[in-house]
């Protein structure tokens, strides 16, 4: 909720004008009343004919200034819900951006979709409704009964006695509903799962033939969603009988006690019509009160799990005082480096300590889980070493600034991904103003070029992860994508996995000839085995170093994964 | 299209008649208990003298008497229509739902490939959800307003004819207005569905693939991209919630004037009838004006919900209303297969403009081992999509044990077809429900000895539950260890016929070669394609095919292809045989 005030304080202006000319609104119903009143004891009794036409020009008067300020405060209350909508939607979105990849794990990108678009749309309504109303609805109420009051204090003690046990109805439904609603939430983003689930897993599901199961579990779920929607209906339904029922029984009374006053003398005609007006008046209130409510309660509940998620701490960048980066040193270099996961029990690098000079090739090698992925993630410092250091180009990367570093570093991730878009506008996340030139160079030394041809050039169609392209097109495009940013340093990923031997050949020999800094991270020896240097990786420990010759000789469990391919392969 | 989305939804409502038999009953009684209220009240306040006289006590309480039976039956009613509503709406989202969710299943890959996933996916829960709000909204609205403009008419004509005209007159203008307003709304709220599509696409994919976002540092530009969608969105959002919300102050501003002619007619006719007109029914004339007048304003505002629920519904039953994949019923189940595949002259291609696959020839015995080779995007992927039947052949055909894969059933095709996929894709669910996706009735021994054939076993009983650990999208598990499962799955399955998409490429070489001797047992006897890289794949292979560009370029086993010295022999030297 707090988070929502700030986002909603943007638009303060428009917070305070919109109930504000709400009020001016109220104000000119409050008044109509009293005018049938005297229509009735005044006009009527003195048969003033002109009187009762003056009398009938002000209660239009009052509708025509009431219809100026209502459009004018729905218009700020618009613009102030709209906005305060958008400003979640971008807050959630940068948010969401800079959670960490546990994070993200943990509460599921659909989910996290769910908050910024049914959960925002939910808080935008209930904002609109709150400045519309929610000031609104107490005001008529307490105005009415103010009014009441100035008619006839006697008779007006119904009111005092029947607002509280509205009050009472409004808030026991309420307070019935609100853990209710958040019930109903939990099985909407279980469903929307379920959805996205059958749509990316389609072809697996369907070699599996588990259509038939998924749709089963779907539909069970769907029936436990309406199971809890009905619940809170049936609930929610009592609000308005039972606001209905009181106003109606004080309306009884009342009449009843103004006959009583009529005849003590004490009271016209007129006056207990318009006394009976302000109940209708309270009443038709009351009835958008409660569904303002309702609406509330949702909202509510929406903006209390946005708050959840734009409370949690995103990654934040610590820097280290700037150092002065060195021309002679390593392109990086890892000092004595460990690290173990937030909540791991074992490091899962433990004293790496290596270098890679300028234009050296460099081969990572190790099986699953031997900490591959990790050294990379800290040479990209998606996490931080939790020992020792790790410097690029001489300097420790906690004092370069992320972004800097990121774009000294060109990634080439293992699962290949393209964006919706252009091949151009894929390219050019490498680089935002590269020219056609160079985006084209890099496609060529990545062997993309045929690509360009076969998908109409740089202004080919990507669809949505590049799904219009086979699993090595895509591959070859995040090679060029991270060739077009000229990065010091390129770390392909085991990302040649996807690309025949013969493809992969000549990528090697054109990223050689390039005279970058290259890291090849692979499983394969012979994904490694003609780089200048290649580190074996074995349960997060360097298990040995050197050059493939070198390694054949002082290295047993390189000599042993080379022999167990080979073997295989030969 | 407004009218066919509307004609559905009925359709779709007809199933609940008995629920809006209840609904339209209760309408009825809760209408007439409201419109009795204000008229007993009337009488009620017709007791009172205007001056001067006593007031008439068991007059009084019988008018008194009159509102509480009116009231107690209303308010009843009200309850129980707002319960049977609820029972229709939520019905109907349930149906829709679940229809849209096996709809799913029924569409052609091509089209699944084709769209945005989030696009579907709001279809079947977010636009399904307001379309059941603007729904419930809708029928409770709707037939009590227009019950109410009924009653409410019929009373004041019996009461006062003259006055009922004057009411009857003015009215009308609320209505242009709302039309006025919601036609000007429909396109508003429809620019407002869209934008939100375009941006919630661009979320979920920036979001979903957020390793590659960092490492190109990439959130600021997004955030610029993002700031763009959602500006045209808060722009759209405007003009649709502020138009949409004049309605209400218009609809109101008519009623007010209505209210005060009603109020001039009124008094002029209680002075000029010399007390048949009485202050009483002045008084219920006055409420009339209002509960009149409400349910104008109520169904406008039901009509502007309702604009954006048929938004929704239509995006919803344009889903349903996707063409299928051609239906399995009547075909033959293919029964277990002995696993002789051919394709006989396939022409195939994503695109129809751009031809992939031609006169495509192919002739596997059972148990034969096919080996394809070919430079990247040469159109392998495309076999498993054709062998599977994820797509069908534009022309020629193919089938398995000398029947056309489309005179069978897909699943009972499927079923003799195990598949690892170069991307691995595991369901949320535990392990457990993972591993036995093929074969659900395996025991508890058979799915542990496919681990262990997998070597998946062994990292799956140091998971935190085991076999029943729950794994999420994004998962605790390294691309490798899902690969593991995926193999596991396809060795429950042990089927006749088995596609390989470079399946071992993530799996470290270690546990890779124990893998490869897995596989081979698999493989015995089996009918294999291996879309591989390894050496030894191909040697072994009874057939080698190599393609290029969709077409097979040469065929035959490795020694031939080595003899022939054509492009085979360039690949290899290439691929195997160090530089």
């Amino acid at each position: 909720m707090k988070q929502l005030f700030d986002c909603l304080k943007r638009y303060r202006i428009e917070a305070i004008l919109s109930p504000l000319f709400k009020l001016f609104e109220a104000g000119m119903e409050l008044l109509v009343p009293i005018v049938v009143a005297r229509i009735i004891d005044v006009g009527v009794k003195n048969a003033d004919k002109g009187y009762i036409l003056h009398a009938v020009l002000l209660l239009a008067a009052f509708a025509a200034a009431g219809l100026a300020f209502a459009l004018t405060a729905q218009y700020f209350a618009a613009r102030a819900a709209v906005g305060t909508g958008a400003e979640l939607r971008r807050r959630l979105f940068s948010k969401l951006q800079s959670f960490s990849f546990s994070q993200i794990d943990e509460m599921g990108t659909a989910s996290m979709l769910t908050r910024m678009t049914s959960d925002v749309q939910q808080v935008q309504t209930g904002v609109n409704m709150t400045l519309r109303l929610f000031l609104r609805s107490p005001v008529v109420v307490f105005g009415a009964t103010a009014m009441a009051f100035v008619v006839d204090a006697k008779a007006a003690l119904v009111f005092a006695a029947v607002i509280p046990l509205l009050a009472l109805v409004v808030f026991a439904v309420m307070a019935a509903c609100i853990p209710r609603y958040r019930a109903v939430q939990e099985k909407l983003d279980s469903i929307y799962l379920s959805t996205r689930e059958a749509l990316t897993g389609a072809r697996v599901l369907r070699a599996f033939r588990m259509e038939g199961e998924e749709e089963e579990n779907f539909s069970k779920k769907s029936s436990a969603l309406r199971a809890a929607q009905t619940a809170v209906g049936r609930i929610s339904a009592l609000t308005n009988p039972l606001t209905f029922l009181l106003i109606n029984l004080a309306v009884i009374a009342l009449i009843y006690a103004g006959a009583l006053r009529v005849e003590a003398g004490a009271l016209g005609q007129g006056e207990v019509v318009a006394l009976y007006n302000y109940l209708s008046l309270i009443l038709v209130e009351l009835i958008k009160f409660a569904n303002l409510i309702v609406t509330v309660t949702k909202a509510v509940s929406c903006a209390n799990r946005i708050g959840a998620v734009l409370s949690l701490e995103g990654e934040r960048e610590t820097l280290l005082p700037p150092e002065e980066e060195d021309p002679s040193a390593p392109a990086v270099s890892f000092e004595n480096v460990s690290f173990t996961y937030e909540g791991g029990s074992a490091p899962a690098l433990s004293r790496i300590d290596f270098s890679v000079e300028r234009g050296e090739t460099v081969g990572i090698l190790g099986g699953t889980g031997s900490g591959k992925t990790t050294l990379i993630s800290l040479l990209f410092r998606f996490y931080t070493a939790t020992e020792g250091k790790v410097k690029v180009c001489g300097a420790d990367t906690k004092s370069i600034p992320v972004k800097e570093l990121r774009r000294k570093i060109g990634y080439v991730p293992q699962k290949a991904v393209l964006f919706r878009g252009t091949i151009a506008s894929n390219l050019r996340w490498g680089k935002e103003d590269a020219t056609e030139e160079e985006l084209l160079h890099a496609a060529s030394v990545a062997q993309a070029a045929d690509i360009l041809e076969a998908k109409g050039g740089l202004g080919g169609t990507v669809e949505q992860e590049g799904r219009n392209l086979s699993g090595g097109q895509r591959q070859r495009l995040t090679i060029a994508r991270a060739l077009a940013g000229d990065p010091d340093i390129l770390v392909l990923d085991d990302a040649s996995s996807a690309l025949d031997y013969a493809t992969d050949a000549r990528l090697r020999a054109a990223l050689g000839a390039e005279g970058r800094t290259v890291f090849f991270v692979s499983q394969r020896v012979a994904a490694v085995m003609h780089a200048d240097k290649i580190v074996v990786l074995d349960d997060g420990k360097i298990a040995g170093m050197g050059t493939h010759t070198e390694l054949m000789e002082t290295c047993g469990l390189y000599r042993e994964i080379y022999r167990s391919q080979t073997e295989a392969e030969a | 299209m407004k009218k066919r989305v509307l004609r559905a939804i009925l359709r779709d409502l007809r199933p609940y008649g008995a629920y809006l038999a209840i609904t339209l009953l209760s309408a009825v009684i809760v209408v007439a208990g409201q419109i009795l209220v204000p008229y007993f009240a009337g009488k009620a306040v017709d007791c009172i003298p205007l001056s001067g006289r006593e007031v008439d006590f068991s007059a009084l309480r019988r008018a008194l008497l009159g509102i509480g039976i009116s009231l107690a039956f209303s308010a009843v009613f009200q309850w129980v229509l707002g319960v049977s509503n609820n029972a229709i709406a939520y019905r109907v989202l349930s149906d829709l739902r679940t229809r849209s969710f096996c709809k799913l299943s029924k569409l052609p890959l091509r089209t699944i490939d084709s769209r945005p996933f989030g696009d579907i996916s709001n279809a079947v829960v977010g636009d399904a959800e307001q379309f059941a709000d603007g729904l419930l909204l809708g029928f409770t609205q709707l037939f009590t307003g227009v019950l109410t403009i009924a009653g409410v008419l019929g009373i004041m004509l019996f009461l006062r004819w003259e006055i009922a005209l004057v009411v009857f007159c003015i009215t009308p203008l609320s209505l242009f207005a709302a039309r006025f307003i919601s036609k000007h709304t429909y396109g508003a709220f429809r620019r407002q569905t869209e934008t939100r599509a375009d941006e919630t696409a661009f979320a979920d994919e920036m979001i979903g693939n957020l390793k590659t976002v960092k490492a190109f540092t990439r959130e600021e530009q997004n955030e610029r991209i993002f700031e763009e969608k959602n500006a045209a969105l808060q722009k759209a959002s405007l003009t649709a919630v502020f138009f949409s919300s004049t309605t209400n102050p218009v609809t109101r501003f008519v009623n007010a004037l209505v209210y005060a002619a009603v109020a001039l007619a009124g008094g002029l006719f209680v002075l000029s009838t010399g007390g048949m007109f009485s202050v009483g029914s002045l008084t219920t004339f006055l409420f009339y004006a209002n509960q009149y007048t409400k349910p104008f304003n109520e169904i406008s505002e039901v009509v502007t919900e309702f604009q954006n629920a048929l938004a929704c519904a239509g995006r919803i039953y344009a889903l349903l209303g996707e063409e299928e994949e051609s239906s399995d019923e009547g075909l033959l189940e293919l029964g277990h297969a002995e696993g002789a595949v051919s394709l006989d002259k396939v022409r195939f291609s994503y695109d129809p403009e751009r031809e992939l696959i031609k006169d495509f020839d192919l002739d596997v015995r059972p148990g034969m081992r096919v080996a394809i080779v070919g430079p990247t995007g040469c159109g392998k992927t495309t076999l498993v999509n054709l062998l599977m039947r994820f797509y069908d052949v534009d022309g020629g055909s193919v089938s398995v044990d000398g029947k056309d894969v489309r005179t069978v059933t897909r699943a009972s095709l499927r079923r003799n077809l195990g598949m690892v996929l170069q991307d691995t894709w595991l369901k949320t669910g535990t392990v457990r429900e993972n591993l036995c996706m093929g074969n659900p009735d395996c025991t508890e021994e058979e799915m542990v000895e496919a681990a262990k054939a997998a070597k998946a076993h062994a990292f799956i009983t140091r998971l935190p539950k085991g076999y029943d650990t729950v794994l999420s999208r994004e998962g605790v598990l390294s691309e490798g260890q899902k690969q593991l499962l995926c193999i596991a799955r396809v060795m429950l399955c042990r089927p006749p016929m088995l596609i390989l998409d470079e399946a071992t490429s993530n799996i470290d070489t270690r546990t890779e070669k124990l893998v490869q001797e897995a596989f081979a047992a698999l493989m015995r006897g089996r009918t294999c394609f291996v879309v591989a890289h390894r050496l030894s794949t191909v040697e072994n292979a009874d057939l080698i095919l190599v393609m290029d560009s969709g077409k097979i370029v040469e065929r035959g086993t490795h020694l031939e292809l080595l003899e022939k010295n054509g492009a085979y022999a360039e690949l290899y030297r290439a691929q195997f045989v160090s530089p």
